[in-house]
């Protein structure tokens, strides 16, 4: 298929069985070990129709985890309830529990949740500023306040998303400058400057060109190792070789969830299997 | 041809004449009217029209000085109170309002911008000019800042809203207030098209006289400090081409060229702004 994947698959620690239809937990907001982010019986609604239903599901820390499913199946809405950015959005309205390492992050202050819970976007969007200003838009407020502790994280942020070397020489260009694949990988160095705990992606490659889909496939590969990932991708293949874990949604209801191996390899479930081997989608 | 074909020819033809006939006459009242001023105006023009007071009647020369910086100094007050108004009343209109108020907020605008000049004119009188007990540069201004709001709330309200719904929740999704997003990253988006919609707004009012007539007055002398009555350049018109004085006409003439000319070039200069601040975001 790809140079990648076979170097790429990383290997299963914990049994399948585990991951499957993961049962409500007593305590909806009680942590499970090894599970960062913890979602437990969650409803949304568009105004008075629903988009998603009943959903229970436990992300693994430092691990990826690609939601995949039909255009319409709600996965992308399920990604923006985990930082709460449906909030944005008139008239929706959210049912049940979402735990973050045991806190509830739907409760309190949203902007909290959302420095743990860092977003990149389907289409890059940079900010019109320089590229440094960019990556150091999220950060004074964080305890950093001198000048010089802002460029060390910049910079750091900015090899940790791969963009170093080609943008150290104009940090103060306009962001606008850069290739569309560069901006995107410019917003993963904004999203990671805040050192997010997990990092939700949400088709980061679809506008994308191959090289460019390969440059930030290589990222995500790094990046797991520090930060828990989710990413939202319609290609399947991007799925398989970057994720350990996959939950495929179909008509707002997670159908299955479990190893990328397996989902890929022996669905237990008909329309996941219809889905992966692409029958429909 | 048969006579169908013909009639459709015919039919074709009569169309491209008539709406292309009335296409030129709308360009010719405009190249008309420019040509006209330009002819009479230039002609007029002297340099003591930009350095000198107007004389007194019976003498010939002078100039309108203090018509020049009496306008200019309206039109400060005018942005002052226009400006802050109009632009916060945009970024309420395209970012915090409910569709509701929205809908309310807008409707009323397009209201006040449909209320005649010289009614804005007879609220600024009532509400500085009986105040302060005499006519003043801050009540023209005021007169004129009123006039400005509509189109300055709903120009800025536009190019609010043509930013991205993407900038702001790249914003939103790094854990910063939406003020804190609005004033930093959508604000900066917009800031182009902003202000060259307020220049536009203040070259409109710019020749506006009939709120100025019994706000800024008008005075044969230099209005010092902010609370005098003040000559501007579109009174001075008025007074001087009803006159029966030839000379004054000739300066009427000049003055109103001159003050095309001002509006011309600001609403280039807005042109300019915002086609090229496009250019360098690609926007």
């Amino acid at each position: 298929m790809t140079p990648f994947t076979t170097e790429r698959r990383p290997e299963m620690t914990t049994s399948p069985e585990t991951y499957t239809h993961v049962t409500e937990p007593a305590d909806p907001v009680a942590p499970i070990p090894g599970r960062t982010l913890t979602v437990s019986n969650l409803n949304f609604f568009y105004g008075e129709s629903q988009a998603l239903y009943d959903i229970n599901l436990s992300f693994a820390a430092k691990a990826v985890t690609a939601l995949i499913g039909p255009s319409g199946c709600g996965k992308s809405t399920f990604l923006r309830t985990l930082n709460r950015m449906n909030e944005t959005v008139k008239r929706t309205r959210l049912e049940g529990h979402i735990a973050l390492e045991g806190e509830d992050i739907l409760k309190g202050d949203v902007n909290k949740v959302r420095r743990r819970i860092g977003m990149v976007f389907q289409r890059s969007n940079p900010f019109p500023m320089s590229i440094f200003a960019n990556v150091a838009y999220g950060l004074d407020v964080n305890g950093l306040g001198r000048r010089g502790k802002i460029k060390e994280v910049v910079e750091e942020s900015l090899v940790k998303a791969a963009l170093w070397d080609e943008v150290k020489d104009k940090l103060h260009a306009s962001a606008f400058g850069l290739s569309g694949g560069q901006q995107q990988r410019l917003c993963i160095a904004r999203a990671l400057a805040v050192r997010p705990e997990v990092l939700l992606m949400d088709e980061p490659c679809s506008a994308l060109d191959p090289i460019a889909t390969a440059k930030i496939e290589d990222l995500i590969f790094t990046l797991r190792k520090e930060t828990t990932i989710i990413i939202v991708t319609h290609n399947l293949q991007q799925a398989a070789r970057v994720s350990e874990h996959t939950a495929f949604f179909l008509l707002g209801r997670l159908v299955e969830f479990d190893t990328t191996m397996n989902m890929f390899g022996k669905p237990r479930v008909k329309e996941t299997e219809d889905y992966v081997t692409g029958r429909f989608g | 041809m048969n006579f169908f074909e013909l009639r459709k020819a015919a039919a074709n033809a009569t169309m491209i004449v008539v709406t292309g006939a009335a296409a030129l006459l709308t360009v010719g009242v405009l190249l008309f009217i420019l040509g006209y001023l330009v002819w009479h105006g230039a002609q007029s023009l002297t340099w003591s029209f930009f350095t000198q007071l107007p004389a007194p009647v019976g003498e010939t020369g002078g100039g309108m000085a203090n018509a020049i910086v009496g306008s200019g100094k309206v039109l400060i007050i005018a942005t002052l109170v226009g400006l802050p108004i109009g632009f916060l009343g945009g970024v309420y209109l395209s970012e915090y309002a409910s569709a509701g108020a929205g809908f309310a907020l807008r409707y009323v605008t397009d209201l006040l911008n449909g209320v005649p000049s010289i009614v804005i004119g007879i609220v600024a009188y009532a509400l500085v000019v009986k105040r302060m007990g005499h006519f003043s540069t801050i009540a023209g201004g005021v007169a004129l800042g009123i006039m400005m709001i509509p189109i300055a709330v709903r120009s800025t309200e536009e190019y609010l809203h043509a930013v991205p719904q993407m900038l702001r929740e790249g914003g939103l999704a790094l854990g910063r207030p939406k003020w804190r997003v609005i004033a930093t990253v959508v604000i900066p988006a917009a800031l182009s098209g902003i202000i060259s919609g307020v220049m536009l707004d203040l070259a409109r009012v710019a020749g506006e006289t009939a709120p100025l007539l019994f706000t800024a007055l008008n005075n044969q002398y230099w209005s010092t400090g902010w609370s005098q009555p003040t000559a501007t350049l579109p009174v001075m018109i008025f007074t001087y081409a009803i006159s029966p004085y030839p000379d004054w006409h000739r300066q009427a003439w000049a003055a109103g060229f001159i003050l095309l000319m001002v509006v011309l070039a600001v609403n280039l200069t807005a042109r300019l702004i915002f086609a090229r601040k496009r250019i360098a975001t690609g926007g």
